[in-house]
């Protein structure tokens, strides 16, 4: 009997009317399956996917909120990108931010009335030293014994977010909050400073100069290459006498650095104290933009922007009766379909018959 | 099958599903009009922490809006569910204040802040923040007595256990949390002073299989009820598996471990909401700290398992009126800590300050608070 057989190819170059299309025709068949479902439950796709729009980029407010949403994607998407582009997995951003997040308040938490000059670049310096740190921690047993980064960073992740915990459960909690898990508000010098009325902060002008400076440093400068060299064939780096150990400590450190500093933005951006939950995830979402965005710093700023859009929607849209876990089934499908579509763009299907007996 | 010939079906596939998107956007369009639109309507919105199916606390915060609707037809309700209480909460507030609701309930302690900060740019509309305790010109708490309930099923554990050692489920080491296994182990040790109650924290509110887990370790410790402080059926369900008994918390919680509910701890909100909307509604509403007791009806015990003897359902409504007539509370003297020491002596009873901010255990309780 005849059987197909289904193969994939891979295209030498991504085929360039691909690259545009692709990407445009996965959103729309994600959304349509989306709508399918959306009737099925009885709802109508089309005011959902409207509402949707409207409140993360349509509407003023909507955007402004999209963009806070964005700025710890941003950060902690091109913390990770760092260490993948040497094929370092630091799947600990979460964790990351988390230390960066705590190290941060520490400062207004101890000394509540440093003057501004003081406190801003000390939260930022200490938030920053704690997340690569805290990177540093796996990066030390990777150099030297290649024990898989991967374990050991997922599992410092729950250590930071249990460690948060303890301190805002215990030593750290308000003394005026009745018991209550949550520190003293930090001082108005701790506090980075917003855009006009909205809560879009400082931590945007972090992301958008980081984004330039990693664009640069890959493609411009001697050690960005060194790091796509150590990334693409550690025994071709190792052969050209570059220092693979010196490297990944470095690398790992400066990812977890700017998941760090992520965590410094979101506190003293926005929930202005420390408390259980700062992050729903940000850290994992991380994982996911950077490959969507192929490591390209640019990319990772839009991409981010949109996977806050999707998320700020997936909220708005229960207004309208839809449960969160639609909302969620509805990111799941685009993310789902884009990668599906992402193969499209590196392969070339084919489809062909072949004779064969039973 | 050639490029063209493959863009040409995609194309159309692309088509026929735009078309049927429309096609049911249009059906809804034409509908709307047919709804009726009769007076002004009061939106009323909740946010929701975890998911209303939670079977837990945001399920029993669903009910009391369902209530709501039932009694108030003026009343048009919104939901948001499964909201974080970091960044996300302040965003989904401020969506619902801009939407035209003119009461939002918050439901969970992380929505204090938000909450508060939304209530400054919003004047005209009224927030009531649950289990918190700030309030502003147009911010009221809520909350409810759970603890003279968890006092109750205290009794019927202490009558059920054979062992003497009772397992305790808990979320935080909060205050809330801290009250009401304080009030439960008071409720055990007054109908069975030698009886320990076993507490392990699970650090969250809702994950089914963690506070599973937690009860799976109490019953492997000994105990043979386990009571819970978590917003799932997922500890009386071990306590089902390993044949034992159970005492459900939110909810009654019968239907999810029949065999082993004795009895369970519940909210009852309803009655709550309707007050607070009709008080929003005459202009009579004021930013109150409502913490009410079970004589409100706010909180209660649910109807008792069949494996609970007589003589223990006598115990307990002895208890009740006491409680419901207000002639005694559960934190009266003499209550000794864990090291034995006299907390609060004979004849005094604890303020609601005191009680608010709970940070030590009773004696017989088997288990620390991180300090």
């Amino acid at each position: 009997m005849n059987r197909l057989i289904f193969k994939l190819e891979k295209r030498l170059t991504p085929s360039p009317a691909m690259v545009f299309i692709i990407p445009l025709i996965s959103v729309l068949l994600a959304l349509l399956l989306g709508a399918i479902f959306l009737v099925l439950t009885g709802e109508k796709p089309l005011t959902i996917y409207a509402l949707m729009f409207e409140d993360s980029l349509g509407s003023k407010y909507g955007l402004t909120e999209t963009m806070v949403k964005a700025i710890p994607l941003m950060l902690t998407s091109l913390g990770v990108s760092l260490a993948f582009k040497m094929k370092l997995w630091n799947i600990g951003a979460e964790g990351q931010l988390y230390m960066g997040a705590m190290a941060a308040s520490w400062l207004p938490l101890t000394f509540p009335y440093l003057p501004v000059y003081l406190m801003l670049p000390g939260m930022l310096i200490l938030g920053m030293i704690a997340g690569g740190l805290w990177a540093l921690l796996t990066a030390i047993p990777r150099a030297i014994w290649k024990v898989n980064e991967i374990i050991t960073t997922l599992m410092l992740n729950y250590v930071a977010i249990l460690w948060v915990d303890f301190l805002v459960y215990g030593p750290w909690r308000d003394p005026k909050g009745s018991n209550f898990p949550i520190t003293a508000p930090f001082a108005e010098a701790a506090r980075l400073p917003g855009l006009g009325n909205s809560r879009i902060h400082a931590g945007l002008f972090f992301a958008l100069a980081l984004a330039v400076i990693l664009a640069i440093v890959f493609k411009y400068s001697r050690w960005g290459y060194t790091i796509n060299v150590i990334g693409s064939s550690e025994r071709a780096a190792r052969y050209a006498g570059m220092n693979i150990k010196r490297n990944i400590l470095w690398v790992m450190f400066l990812s977890g650095a700017i998941s760090g500093l992520a965590g410094m933005a979101e506190v003293s951006g926005i929930i202005g104290k420390l408390q259980h939950g700062i992050s729903p995830g940000y850290g994992y979402t991380a994982i996911i933009i950077a490959w969507l965005s192929k490591l390209n710093p640019l990319a990772i700023l839009i991409v981010s922007v949109l996977f806050g859009a999707l998320q700020v929607g997936g909220y708005a849209v229960q207004v309208e009766g839809v449960p969160a876990a639609v909302a969620t089934m509805l990111q799941g499908a685009i993310l789902f379909f884009v990668l599906g579509g992402e193969v499209l763009t590196n392969y070339r299907m084919k489809l062909f018959g072949q004779k064969g007996e039973e | 099958m050639n490029f063209k010939r493959r863009s040409a079906v995609l194309i159309a596939l692309l088509v026929s599903c735009l078309l049927v998107i429309v096609g049911c956007g249009n059906k809804a369009t034409t509908t709307q009009p047919q709804a009726e639109a009769p007076k002004e309507k009061i939106k009323v919105a909740f946010v929701y922490v975890g998911p209303v199916g939670d079977a837990g606390w945001s399920y029993a915060h669903d009910q009391g809006r369902k209530y709501l609707v039932d009694k108030m037809p003026e009343v048009e309700t919104t939901i948001i569910e499964s909201v974080p209480e970091g960044a996300d909460s302040e965003r989904v507030i401020t969506q619902l204040a801009e939407k035209g609701n003119k009461i939002i309930f918050t439901t969970s302690f992380g929505y204090m802040d938000p909450t508060i900060n939304v209530a400054k740019k919003y004047p005209d509309v009224t927030f009531m923040h649950n289990s918190g305790y700030k309030t502003a010109d147009n911010v009221g708490t809520y909350f409810g007595r759970m603890y003279q309930a968890r006092y109750l099923t205290g009794i019927v554990a202490g009558k059920s256990t054979k062992s003497n050692t009772i397992g305790y489920v808990a979320a935080m080491p909060i205050p809330e949390v801290i009250r009401g296994i304080n009030a439960f182990t008071q409720g055990v040790r007054s109908v069975n002073p030698t009886a320990k109650v076993k507490v392990i924290w699970t650090n969250t509110w809702y994950d089914p299989a963690k506070e599973k887990d937690a009860a799976k370790t109490l019953l492997t410790a000994g105990a043979d009820v386990i009571a819970q402080h978590q917003d799932t059926p997922g500890p009386i369900q071990a306590a089902e598996e390993a044949g034992k008994y159970g005492i459900g918390y939110n909810m009654d919680m019968s239907k999810m471990a029949p065999k082993a509910v004795l009895t369970s701890a519940v909210w009852n909100w309803g009655p709550y909401y309707v007050k607070t909307v009709q008080a929003v509604k005459n202009k009579t509403w004021k930013n109150d700290q409502y913490w009410g007791p079970m004589s409100d009806g706010i909180v209660d015990i649910a109807p008792f398992g069949p494996m609970v003897t007589e003589d223990t359902k006598k115990l307990v409504a002895d208890a009740k009126d006491k409680i419901m007539t207000k002639k005694w509370d559960v934190f009266t003297g003499p209550i000794k800590d864990q090291t034995g020491a006299v907390k609060v002596p004979e004849g005094k009873v604890m303020s609601d300050q005191d009680m608010l901010s709970f940070n030590w255990f009773v004696e017989g309780v088997d288990g620390t608070i991180p300090k």
